[in-house]
């Protein structure tokens, strides 16, 4: 079937250099004939209407920007693979430190009926609130924006942790737990010889949530405190009407973003299994 | 040998040199040792002296017993002493004759020509004492209002005072405010509404806040989207939506001012939001808002990108008014006195710098780029210049005090905002205008440091001011008040 493969290829490429090329006609600069005068100079040049720019002009852009992507010209003008550090360094340490939470906290949930019910209540009620909605509390209470946008990473990202980890518990077949117990395996044994293995790959899926979650919450999340971080960058450059570097940074957060999706759905393969 | 008496060098009578009956510390360890001390140790003991404040007696002479008020009035004379020493070569015999023949008051104000005693003063106080903190975090929004703050940085005014600052961009005021309270920062760019909200606890947790010195005064702009073009009378404003960087801002307090002054209600016939500076620009091209009184350079930026207009400078609603400041908490002044005293130093030179029209084309320059401002450096001359386009007419206008930079912080003006504030219902109750402006704006120290770097600083704190042809009497605040047709008390 290779052939198949080829033909989608070619289509994908062809959609792609369409547009681009639409884009590209669509947004061309008018060239100014004459020298401007300095009224003209003041007024933003001749052109009438702000544009889009075009995708030769973001490319290059994106290739100025990328051959030089860890300079440092002070506290606010970084290059784009510090800003991404910075985020990433956040995203992963709220994450980690929600997934230490949040499964062993799914796993009680998960095999205590009792816990369950006790829990749920909670759950439901904080899991719906929007994380950007603790910011203003959290730099009250943290004293610290660094620290207080890891905690709006950690707490968007715990509830699908919990959430897939107590369901992958709960719902292991009853079976292979009876037959853990009819070998005497303690408590402690059962949950990790048989239930984990079992949940593995339920779990899994909840930290492949998370993540995408967290990775969409930084960026809002810099935005509003500044400092570092790509989300920084963005407003940074929304604050200059750059959109240069504004799509160049759009594209930095999707490739970023499928590089974590695609590391987790890599770890998630390896835990499954068939019945 | 040495002369380095604390007598008055202008007085004939007194002796600058240590005679074999002086007390004081230096003389007195020579005389137990019964030889000359190093110069390093005679250093140390004459620092000691002064830095405990204890009066250097040299009792050769009755007029040398005098006290001194306080460690600044004994560096005076000590920075005195040592021109005069120096003219006359040291020798005292030929000082005192010289001045038996012309008076003490001549050779003080001959000198006086020649040597900028105060400067030399100011400058041999800068030295005194270690700064607690080096490294410093100041915050600031990127606007052209935050000039002396940011500029100090590249052009080198805070490392003149031995400072190395850091300056962060913060996204927008209420930021600003939680970094500074929760101490990320040493001190902040705000707006001058914001330290007396905060002192008062109003919109915030009440935290002891001061304001050294203004930033600028004039500066800002109401800017109406392109097709208001024909609206240019405010009561043709009901139902616009206008943009204002913050509650607590002059911004908010000028727009109430302006529009109720034409008969408009600003809580009903119009709405004000609160919107970041940086993200005006971007509202008012969505439609989101019709118009904004912003700091520039989103003013100016809104005539570049041609999405809007400038329909009126505030210096035209109110010629001089404050905007922004520099603050910090009253712990950072009480806690690293020389620090505070060393950045307060930087910003009020760094101010009257910017506030010289020479300056301002290279000022542009350095602050447009992306660590700081991060705009075009074209849009950013036009502001600091005052040689911009309006938007409206076809033709480049010339207004050199579109912005201005001031460092006093005028008693009157907190005054005049915390009327505005109780006026639209910020505040309630009774309120000590005069208590909590001279409280929160040290208008005595900035003086004093004006005076140290040479510039003259106003008689008083306080002055009327006359807002759109209306009085403002700071006596009679209250009064102020309720001669409003609309306000919400």
């Amino acid at each position: 079937m290779s052939s198949l493969a080829a033909r989608s290829a070619l289509v994908s490429v062809c959609l792609l250099v369409g547009l681009l090329g639409l884009w590209e006609a669509l947004n061309q600069p008018p060239t100014a004939s004459e020298a401007l005068t300095e009224f003209e100079i003041l007024m933003g040049g001749v052109d009438q209407e702000a544009r889009v720019p075009p995708p030769s002009q973001v490319m290059s852009h994106a290739w100025h920007e990328l051959s030089n992507p860890f300079y440092d010209a002070g506290p606010n003008d970084k290059g784009i693979g510090i800003q991404l550090a910075y985020s990433l360094f956040r995203v992963l340490t709220g994450y980690v430190s929600a997934a230490l939470v949040a499964i062993p906290l799914g796993f009680i949930i998960g095999m205590s009926p009792l816990m369950h019910r006790a829990l749920n209540p909670f759950i439901q009620v904080l899991r719906p609130i929007s994380p950007l909605a603790w910011m203003p509390l959290a730099l009250f209470i943290i004293k610290d924006s660094e620290q207080s946008a890891i905690f709006v990473i950690f707490i968007c990202s715990i509830w699908p942790m919990l959430i897939n980890t107590a369901f992958g518990v709960a719902n292991v077949r009853s079976d292979w737990i009876s037959v853990a117990q009819t070998h005497e395996l303690s408590q402690l044994k059962t949950a990790f010889l048989v239930i984990l293995p079992a949940a593995a790959p339920t779990i899994l899926t909840g930290m492949r949530i998370s993540i995408g979650i967290a990775w969409l919450v930084i960026v809002a999340a810099e935005m509003l405190v500044g400092g570092t971080g790509i989300g920084y960058y963005v407003w940074n450059e929304w604050n200059n009407l750059d959109l240069n570097s504004v799509i160049f940074s759009i594209l930095m957060i999707g490739v970023v973003g499928m590089a974590l999706d695609f590391a987790l759905g890599r770890v998630e393969k390896l835990v499954q299994y068939k019945e | 040998m040495s002369n380095k008496s604390l007598g008055n060098p202008f007085d004939a009578e007194s002796s600058l040199a240590h005679t074999a009956s002086c007390v004081c510390a230096v003389c007195k360890s020579e005389l137990q040792s019964g030889e000359g001390l190093s110069d390093r140790d005679r250093q140390i003991l004459m620092e000691r002296q002064i830095s405990d404040q204890e009066s250097v007696r040299h009792t050769s002479s009755s007029a040398a017993t005098e006290t001194f008020g306080s460690s600044e009035d004994m560096m005076d004379r000590v920075v005195e002493n040592a021109i005069v020493r120096g003219v006359f070569g040291h020798n005292d015999a030929s000082r005192r004759n010289f001045i038996r023949l012309v008076g003490g008051g001549t050779l003080a104000a001959a000198l006086g020509t020649m040597i900028p005693m105060d400067k030399v003063k100011a400058a041999v106080k800068d030295a005194i004492g270690p700064l607690e903190k080096t490294k410093l975090k100041v915050g600031f929004v990127p606007i052209t209002c935050a000039t002396p703050i940011i500029m100090a940085q590249p052009m080198g005014f805070y490392a003149k005072y031995g400072l190395d600052v850091d300056v962060i961009k913060t996204a927008g005021w209420a930021v600003a405010r939680d970094k500074s309270l929760n101490g990320e920062y040493d001190a902040s760019h705000m707006l001058t509404p914001m330290p007396l909200a905060m002192s008062m606890g109003a919109g915030s947790t009440a935290t002891p806040y001061i304001m050294p010195a203004v930033e600028n005064i004039n500066g800002q702009a109401i800017v109406l989207h392109n097709k208001h073009k024909d609206k240019r009378n405010p009561k043709d404003w009901k139902g616009f939506k206008f943009g204002v960087p913050f509650d607590y801002s002059m911004h908010n307090f000028l727009l109430r001012y302006y529009v109720a002054e034409h008969g408009i209600d600003p809580d009903k016939d119009i709405q004000i939001r609160v919107v970041p500076p940086p993200e005006m620009v971007a509202n008012l091209r969505a439609g989101n808002l019709d118009g904004y009184l912003s700091p520039d350079p989103f003013n100016q930026r809104a005539v570049f990108e041609k999405i809007g207009f400038l329909h009126v400078l505030t210096k035209d609603i109110w010629e001089g008014h404050p905007c922004c400041a520099f603050a910090c908490s009253e712990k950072f002044s009480t806690e690293m006195p020389n620090t505070y005293a060393a950045l307060f130093k930087a910003i009020v030179d760094a101010t009257h710098y910017s506030h010289k029209a020479e300056n301002r084309a290279e000022i542009a320059k350095a602050i447009s780029p992306k660590n700081y401002l991060n705009q075009p450096e074209v849009v950013v001359k036009q502001v600091l210049t005052g040689r911009y386009v309006d938007g409206i007419e076809n033709k480049v206008q010339d207004v050199p005090d579109r912005i201005d930079f001031d460092p006093f912080p005028w008693h009157s003006m907190a005054v005049w905002i915390l009327t505005q504030m109780k006026r639209w219902g910020y505040v309630e109750g009774d309120i000590d205008y005069k208590g909590i402006a001279e409280r929160v704006y040290v208008a005595a120290e900035t003086g004093q440091v004006m005076r140290n770097l040479g510039y003259t600083p106003p008689e008083s704190t306080y002055k009327n001011y006359t807002i759109m042809g209306k009085e403002f009497d700071y006596n009679k605040p209250e009064e102020y008040i309720n001669s409003f047709a609309i306000k919400r008390v």
